[in-house]
């Protein structure tokens, strides 16, 4: 066969990408302390422990909190930044674009850092509050690079037209603008919750005492029995994602297909 | 093959004039002008920046009217088009809409709507809520907006599309949807930036036709941007040529095609020939000037148009005033002379024909073009012929 060779650096590739992953299931249900074959049996009981936990229950709201509210936040300022550098000409315009941006190319070890060392030096406390600040700095970039693309490929004439209708300009931006970017949106929403959710170094410099589930995770390694713990927990996380990735991707093709827009390719 | 004579016929018995207009047209002209003033400009003038886009428009637009701003891209038409509508402030200057300052009105509180170039349907809503858009403010119960959607749609031609997607229509379609959902709010002017130009030419030219139909039938005030000289002279009433921010010519469509006052204006509306011309003398009536190829002429002094400074004076004719006949062939125009076909051009309906004149020193001049209606079922003269071009002094333009 032709392409042989190349099916089978596929194959490898696919493997060595996703097989990893596929462990994590298997010894959360594996009963033994072990991670190791053979697998001596089934259980639950890993499950059981991890919810059980109240440190790590801890650890899962304050990821979700800083997830949420970090993507809220970083869509909600994205939009602003996104509408401004699409729909206007400004002085400065293009440094500020640049600036909002650098947190995409800088070393996350860098920003981590000063953001500790200017947190501390203003005397802000280091909480969960202070993690979102971080995560929001760092998600702002994908959320704009993601908004910028929904709000160029929008006629400025649509808006125009609502306000010709009589409509306020801020009545033409809802009726209009948002219902069309709102896929846009919804995948700014979601990149920044993923970003957020698994960020380990800025967590790690800003939380404090308050544990995120990539500091815990981490800090739980160390203890060969709670790794099966950990391994429950990661195939949560995993059916989590596929299923929140279907669920947005499901309404961004609808959203997509319901105003005739041309698909530019979402996650999945 | 004696024939070729009669395939060059239009009958040479009558020399060719302007076009003038029938009474009919006339009459709605003369109501026009009696009409009220609907849109005023008075000395406006944009800027962006240094950019000086619009340089002093004055004009009046009268109610009823249908009026184009004609020219080539970059004019300022839709700069003028847009100051209008409200979505430009002027830099200078006055707007008046309805007798109405129109200085601190908002575009959406201003009793214009548009028509865009896009379109601009808005793609997440059906067509009958993109109609409806405009009456979302309006206090009227619910089935009678619905009764007036209806309504509209029926008058551009799309009942029953109501429930369909609006991203899901043609071209046409879209421009329908976009004039119903203006038209639907009863504006004193509806403002048109090139609609027409998105659309094949099957289509455009079907469109031209109900625009105008539609404009008679709701008799509100159009205002038509467009760079398509024939789609002007076609739908308007009356037409503002703009060159560089500045109006060249305001006519009515047959005075601004037969008479009009610039080189420029000429050039730009449909085709003309220039042949240089001198000057021999002044007379009380007439300019008396000597053209290559075509001798001495009487030029009456209405037939005078300006010309830019470093042009030199010119005779311009319209290929449809001149006639071309095989040599020797007896006709009545009043002046006559030879000349060798150079080209010839072949449209179905009409030829034209590239004809190299004689001139008095042997040589030929350069190729003046001329249009023939073709007849049915007879013979076009060839390359190389030698024919002779029939035509008179009241169909040519003095440029000076």
């Amino acid at each position: 066969m032709k392409s042989g060779g190349l099916r089978l650096y596929a194959i490898l590739y696919l493997a060595f990408l996703y097989a990893p992953i596929l462990l994590l299931p298997l010894f959360a249900f594996n009963d033994g302390t072990i991670i190791a074959f053979p697998l001596k049996g089934f259980t639950t009981e890993w499950f059981g422990q991890m919810i059980a936990n109240q440190t790590l229950r801890r650890a899962f709201t304050n990821s979700l909190t800083i997830a949420l509210t970090a993507a809220l936040l970083a869509t909600c300022l994205g939009i602003f930044a996104a509408r401004a550098s699409t729909r206007f000409n400004f002085p400065g315009k293009t440094p500020a674009m640049g600036l909002i941006m650098l947190p995409l190319v800088l070393p996350e070890i860098i920003v981590a850092m000063s953001l500790l060392v200017v947190l501390l030096a203003v005397g802000i406390p280091l909480s969960i509050f202070t993690v979102i600040l971080g995560h929001t700095l760092i998600c702002m970039p994908y959320a704009i690079a993601i908004l910028s693309t929904a709000f160029s490929s929008l006629d400025k004439s649509l808006e125009e037209a609502a306000y010709d209708l009589g409509e306020t300009k801020w009545s033409a931006f809802r009726l209009v603008i948002l219902p069309l970017v709102m896929p846009g949106i919804v995948s700014s929403l979601l990149m920044s919750f993923t970003i957020s959710l698994d960020e380990f170094i800025i967590a790690f410099f800003l939380a404090g005492n308050e544990p995120t589930l990539p500091t815990y995770i981490f800090s739980q390694l160390r203890f060969p029995k709670s790794v099966p713990v950990m391994m429950a927990l990661g195939t949560v996380l995993v059916v989590l994602s596929v299923l929140l990735l279907t669920v947005a991707e499901y309404f961004r093709r609808r959203g997509v297909a319901r105003t005739g827009q041309k698909d530019h390719g979402g996650f999945l | 093959m004696n024939d070729t004579t009669k395939a060059l016929t239009p009958d040479p018995a009558n020399p060719p004039k302007p076009a003038t207009r029938s009474s009919k047209a006339a009459s709605r002209y003369a109501e026009l002008q009696a009409a009220k003033p609907m849109i005023e400009c008075r000395d406006v003038h944009k800027y962006y920046g240094d950019y000086h886009a619009l340089r002093g428009i004055d004009l009046t637009i009268r109610e009823g009217e249908f009026f184009s701003l004609l020219g080539p891209s970059g004019c300022g038409k839709t700069t003028l088009l847009r100051t209008i509508a409200g979505f430009e402030d002027i830099s200078s200057g006055v707007v008046l809409i309805d007798g109405g300052d129109m200085a601190d009105v908002p575009a959406n509180k201003r009793p214009t709507n548009m028509v865009f170039q896009s379109y601009a349907i808005f793609p997440h809503l059906s067509v009958a809520e993109n109609v409806a858009f405009g009456l979302r403010r309006d206090p009227r119960p619910k089935a009678e907006k619905a009764a007036a959607v209806e309504e509209a749609l029926k008058m551009v031609g799309l009942t029953g599309y109501g429930t369909r997607a609006a991203h899901a229509l043609s071209g046409g379609q879209r421009q329908r949807v976009a004039l119903a959902r203006a038209l639907i709010l009863k504006p004193k002017v509806l403002l048109l930036d090139e609609p027409l130009s998105a659309l094949d030419r099957k289509m455009r030219e079907q469109m031209q036709v109900e625009l105008i139909k539609l404009q008679r039938q709701v008799g509100i005030t159009f205002v038509l941007v467009t760079h398509d000289q024939e789609e002007a002279l076609v739908m308007s009433d009356r037409i503002a040529v703009m060159f560089e921010g500045g109006i060249a010519q305001l006519d009515e469509a047959e005075t601004l095609y037969s008479r009009p006052v610039s080189r420029r204006v000429a050039d730009f509306i449909g085709v003309m020939n220039f042949l240089p011309a001198t000057v021999l003398g002044e007379e009380a009536e007439n300019i008396r000037v000597d053209v290559e190829g075509l001798g001495e002429i009487d030029i009456p002094r209405a037939q005078i148009a300006g010309k830019d400074d470093d042009d030199p004076i010119m005779i311009g004719f319209r290929p449809e005033a001149v006639n071309v006949f095989p040599e020797g062939q007896p006709q009545t125009a009043p002046r006559q002379n030879g000349g060798t076909i150079d080209e010839v051009v072949y449209y179905g309906d009409m030829t034209y024909y590239d004809v190299r004149l004689d001139e008095e020193d042997g040589t030929r001049s350069e190729p003046v073009r001329i249009s023939m209606r073709n007849v049915f079922g007879r013979d076009i003269p060839c390359v190389g012929e030698r024919v002779t071009v029939g035509w008179s002094p009241s169909s040519m333009i003095l440029f000076r």
